[in-house]
């Protein structure tokens, strides 16, 4: 039945065609992964363009006078336009390659805001953030002497009603938030939260991370200053991300790191610093890795944002319906607005017990802290387990998630 | 699911569903803060040691897998009446026999009940739940107050 249901809406097993890693079998079982919010699988296109760029296409790029390297320096560059597109910057030049999303925050937290943040000014974040969007802005307040203000959640997992709007304030000089929540899977209001930091004054840095894979982004109807993405998490390369920041902010910025390619002229008296983006960009990138994520991009451009938000909400409807039918499993996080990542509790069963007998059903999960901590605090337990959806996940695959549970269940209950 | 079976031996499940000498020790000796940051365990150990630094009495706290309970649960009963060095050799013994070759038999029978924990071997990502405990009594016998993570 449920195939039916998948062809009907949404052809899935045509799009588990495209990623190999589905023709493995964990443990003696057909694999199902459910840890894409920790990093997701590729599909054969990005696999395959990477093979074919290391075979035909490989050498330095902005250098090179020769046609090969003209030719990789298109292709890379042509990735960036990608990039571009992918979240609707009206610039490619307002992408920024990075190793991820975390160093896309840490290259705000040391050039835009040690130029600055100063003693007493206050750096605005929620409680749900990933440690990437806490550990950067703490690193800059202990070397500036801002603060760190921190919006609390409601017990569902949204941002407390109105707190984020009473702490801004004349003394905010940056907003910094997770737009999709890794742990709890909560969707914030970002837009809003946009405009109200704008009418104080404060830019706003978006972690996108955990909705990138799995929404259409438009920066520029979002009117955000600066939007944090990781490769690895969009079915691209491990190693690769980008930072989408304005035009006029990036411009104004200092360089990140020293180095080749990031100058337009080197003397021992005095260097100067190449234009944006190249000033961000110092040594030789992840060529290949840029133009696989370029393809990645692609791909989800193929199969459709739209579609692809609409299957996983679907599966998160009926891995919600499964896990609330049986007793013993506690969901965390249950924001009306929710991507489709489902943290869960069973009573008597440690998460890392949890995640070992799932792995035994061929179920990849992750157990853990989610590297939120903060948010585990926040709810009292040290971690929880967490099944995360893509859109080449099944209802099948949620049959057997809730089977494994049920042998958890036996062993523990 | 046998490989299951092997990781949660009914004596482990027992252990972790009633840990043995689970609270806290006043007046304690030594005691030390065992942590493995990769899962958020906590382990808490408190020690009484006599002069020839044999463990008298002994408690641990704190929240874990099945696997960290059973084994801080199990070590607790092994100590008590041991002295450091006894200690601290089986230690060493069951750490082998966690880290050995999983294909490989070992001769684990002078570890007593403690060789529950051999199907652990099977499982190298749960490895540091079972020693979290064993590190901690370690740090705990070698003096002070500390923590001590498994990273």
């Amino acid at each position: 039945m449920t195939e039916e249901t998948n062809k009907a809406a949404f052809n899935v097993e045509a799009i588990r065609r495209d990623f190999p890693i589905f023709e493995q079998t964990m443990r003696g079982k057909p694999l199902v992964f459910l840890d894409s919010a920790a990093s997701a699988q590729k599909p054969q296109a990005v696999i395959d363009r990477m093979a074919s760029f290391y075979r035909d296409e490989y050498a330095s790029i902005h250098r090179g006078v020769y046609q090969l390297s003209e030719v990789a320096t298109f292709e890379f560059e042509k990735a960036r336009g990608k990039l571009a597109r992918f979240i609707n910057a009206a610039n490619p030049r307002e992408i920024i390659i990075t190793r991820n999303a975390t160093e896309s925050i840490n290259l705000v937290a040391q050039t835009w805001g040690r130029k600055h943040l100063k003693r007493d000014d206050e750096i605005l974040i929620t409680e749900m953030e990933h440690h990437a969007n806490i550990v950067p802005w703490q690193m800059l307040c202990e070397e500036t002497g801002s603060k760190l203000v921190v919006v609390p959640l409601e017990e569902d997992g949204s941002l407390q009603e109105g707190a984020f709007e009473a702490l801004l304030s004349e003394r905010t000089k940056l907003v910094a938030l997770g737009h999709v929540s890794n742990a709890l899977g909560t969707i914030n209001p970002i837009r809003e939260m946009i405009a109200a930091a704008h009418a104080q004054g404060a830019p706003v840095l978006i972690d996108g991370a955990q909705a990138a894979p799995h929404l259409a982004i438009d920066v520029q109807e979002l009117d955000c200053d600066f939007y944090a993405v990781s490769g690895h998490k969009v079915f691209g390369p491990s190693g690769v991300g980008f930072l989408y920041g304005k035009l006029d902010l990036l411009d104004a910025m200092p360089p990140y790191q020293g180095g080749g390619s990031m100058i337009h002229t080197v003397s021992f008296a005095k260097t100067t610093y190449a234009d944006v983006p190249a000033r961000f960009e110092a040594g030789t990138p992840d060529i290949a890795g840029v133009i696989g994520l370029g393809v990645a991009v692609d791909y989800l451009a193929h199969v459709g944002m739209d579609a692809i938000a609409a299957w996983e909400h679907e599966l998160l409807l009926y891995a919600t319906e499964k896990l609330s039918a049986i007793d013993a499993v506690r969901i965390i996080g249950t924001a009306p607005d929710k991507a489709a990542v489902i943290s869960f509790l069973i009573e008597g069963a440690h998460p890392h017990d949890i995640g070992s007998i799932l792995d035994q059903h061929g179920v990849a999960i992750r157990a853990g802290h989610h590297c939120a901590q903060p948010v585990m605090e926040r709810y009292g337990i040290p971690a929880t387990a967490r099944a995360s959806f893509a859109f080449y996940n099944t209802k099948r695959d949620i049959d057997v998630l809730e089977q494994g549970i049920h042998s958890v269940l036996e062993l523990f209950g | 699911m046998d490989d299951l079976r092997d990781l949660y031996q009914t004596v482990i499940l027992d252990h972790n569903k009633a840990p043995r000498n689970f609270g806290s020790l006043e007046n304690h000796d030594r005691s030390a803060d065992g942590h493995n940051p990769l899962c958020g365990d906590k382990l808490t150990l408190e020690l009484k040691l006599d002069a020839d630094e044999r463990v008298t009495d002994l408690r641990f706290n704190g929240m874990g897998c099945a696997i960290s309970t059973a084994s801080a649960s199990l070590m607790t009963e092994f100590a008590r009446g041991k002295t450091k060095n006894e200690i601290l050799a089986t230690k060493e013994r069951f750490h082998e026999m966690l880290t050995g070759n999983p294909n490989e038999e070992s001769d684990t029978d002078d570890l007593g009940k403690l060789a529950v924990f051999g199907g652990v071997r099977q499982f190298p990502a749960r490895v540091k739940c079972a020693t979290l405990s064993w590190h901690t009594m370690e740090a705990a016998l070698a003096g002070g107050e500390s923590t001590t993570t498994t990273e």
